[in-house]
């Protein structure tokens, strides 16, 4: 089977979300990236030493520069002539293009899969991962998006693809691109950190959640999370949300404080090696999956642990 | 203006979904249903523009069985003008209803189709998309803030690393994320008006769109189920644990 995985880039260097995907496309067969962007020449020459790709498509236009699914999915949908399987990794942008993709196709996307069980069965979360559907698809041609924490990363270097450009439809003229916020961080990337600390609703307020958070973060080399409560309370910015409707994460170790552990922010995290949890109230359901858990007031404790550590 | 509204009938969010012992999928007998969360605010961002004069009518739209008559009365006290259900008892996945959905665009001609970014049952984050594509229209997923301004739509994007503003040329697909808006509660006297309300019931057929599963179930299985660990007493015994992880 011919695989095509669209790189998560931007436009300067491969983002890690695109090394676990081309893990699971190398289930499946030939590995084929795409590479679409504006100036992207050396995204396409990281991508080429991926360990176990082949051909590296370049789509250098400024029709492409920020993913705009109107322009990317009808050039996706151009190499499905000669690939078999389309894989995205679950990540946002993945989500904005692959159903397009599939739609082009006449296929059925498989969202956010966990695990290749044939080549055309997989599983899949479902009801905010609370069941595990598995599934077989009837559609000549896959369309799938891959959740990053279920697969290793390939590695990033050793592989020696070839990089060929191509070219596709161009804009497509109904949608542009206006601007961002990108929020800047010096901790590491949530979805691939290996130790994440999350604060919930119990932090009260912006001020108290950093001083209370950040600090254990910076001491464990953390990413910092938060629950939904946490967010939409103003405490963070919600790219830091981890959850059914956030970001899924499976780090080594996962610290929640101040978190009661709803199924929707379990959904996102319950999936990481080693849970700690600190709650005041025993009864939080958060103690239910958690490996190490302390019942205690998270303003004494976090300042004392932070100190020790 | 016109703007479609597609709502989904789901398990309530509070529930915890049991898989059923045979393993064809999950128990949905007896289980309390609601609208899918993110289609609320599908629903109540419709009717803000509406609100705001730029929009003169509010469709909602439900594909599924015929409970789903219940969400679409919902969406109806929320304050939506009238209602289509597309009946069937199947499961009808994503692509179909895209390609009802689209059926129902081209005889409505909405200026804005507003859905929910995914629906909580099958968490599959494809419908509005699927949508868009068919119609050849651009989309807005993952929305925060949405702003008509004359013949195009201005949408304010959640994205991975932060936000995105993208201007799309009207007709689009907007696709709601949490962040939205808070939706209005339904009171009773709306309520009982949106039962007068016209409810057309149609079917796939009518359509023309085959609903036969591209994707075969094969089994629905528990997820590995976590075992609660030990508590700790205090800090201290809660450092030595880390330290023993190996992470600090």
């Amino acid at each position: 089977m011919k695989t095509l995985v669209l790189v998560e880039h931007d436009n300067a260097s491969v983002k890690d979300a695109t090394l676990s995907t081309v893990t699971a496309a190398a289930k499946l067969g030939e590995v084929h990236l795409l590479v679409a962007g504006s100036g992207c020449a050396a995204v396409a020459d990281e991508a080429a030493k991926i360990a176990g790709v082949g051909k590296v498509h370049l789509a250098d236009d400024a029709a492409y520069e920020h993913q705009l699914a109107e322009n990317v999915a009808p050039l996706v949908a151009s190499l499905m002539e000669s690939h078999d399987a389309f894989l995205a990794p679950a990540t946002t942008t993945g989500k904005n293009i692959a159903p397009r993709v599939a739609a082009q196709l006449d296929v059925m996307q498989i969202s956010d899969i966990i695990g290749i069980e044939g080549d055309k069965t997989f599983t899949r979360p479902i009801y905010a991962g609370n069941a595990i559907a598995t599934v077989e698809s009837s559609d000549t041609k896959l369309v799938i998006t891959v959740r990053g924490t279920a697969f290793d990363k390939a590695a990033a270097e050793g592989g020696s693809g070839t990089v060929e450009a191509v070219s596709g439809p161009g804009d497509a003229g109904t949608s542009s691109f206006v601007g961002s916020e990108i929020a800047k961080s010096e901790r590491p990337e949530l979805t691939s950190a290996k130790v994440i600390v999350s604060g919930g609703r119990a932090l009260k307020d912006a001020d108290t959640f950093k001083e209370y958070i950040f600090p254990l973060a910076d001491k464990l080399g953390a990413g910092v999370g938060a629950s939904r409560a946490a967010v939409d309370a103003g405490y963070v910015p919600n790219d830091f949300q981890v959850g059914q409707t956030g970001k899924i994460v499976a780090p080594e170790v996962y610290i929640a404080i101040g978190i009661s552990g709803a199924i929707q922010h379990l959904a996102g995290m319950k999936d990481s090696k080693t849970i700690i949890a600190i709650n005041k109230d025993e009864d939080a359901p958060i103690f239910q999956v958690a490996d190490i858990g302390l019942v205690a007031d998270l303003f004494k404790a976090v300042p004392e642990l932070t100190e020790k550590l | 203006m016109k703007i479609l509204v597609p709502v989904k009938r789901v398990i309530d969010y509070n529930v915890k979904p049991r898989v059923k012992a045979d393993g064809t999928g999950v128990d949905l007998a007896n289980v309390k249903m609601s609208m899918n969360p993110f289609d609320e605010i599908a629903v109540e961002e419709a009717l803000r523009i509406k609100e705001a004069g730029k929009a003169e009518e509010v469709v909602a739209v439900s594909v599924g069985p015929a409970k789903a008559q219940e969400t679409l009365r919902t969406a109806l006290a929320m304050g939506a003008d009238r209602a289509i259900l597309v009946q069937t008892d199947d499961e009808v996945e994503p692509l179909a209803v895209a390609k009802i959905l689209k059926a129902i665009v081209e005889a409505e001609t909405p200026g804005l189709v507003i859905l929910g970014k995914q629906a909580i049952d099958d968490d599959s984050n494809q419908t509005g998309q699927m949508l868009a594509a068919l119609l050849g229209r651009p989309q807005g997923t993952f929305a925060n803030t949405v702003e008509v301004d004359g013949d195009s739509v201005i949408v304010k994007r959640e994205i991975d690393g932060g936000l995105e503003t993208v201007k799309l040329t009207m007709p689009a697909i907007v696709t709601t994320d949490l962040r939205l808006n808070e939706p209005r509660y339904a009171s009773l006297p709306n309520i009982m008006k949106a039962k007068s309300k016209p409810l057309d019931t149609k079917t796939p057929a009518d359509y023309g769109v085959d609903t036969a599963p591209r994707l075969k179930t094969l089994k629905v299985a528990e997820p590995p189920v976590r075992q609660a660990g030990v508590k700790v007493a205090d800090v201290d015994e809660l450092v030595a644990k880390i330290k023993a992880l190996g992470i600090a």
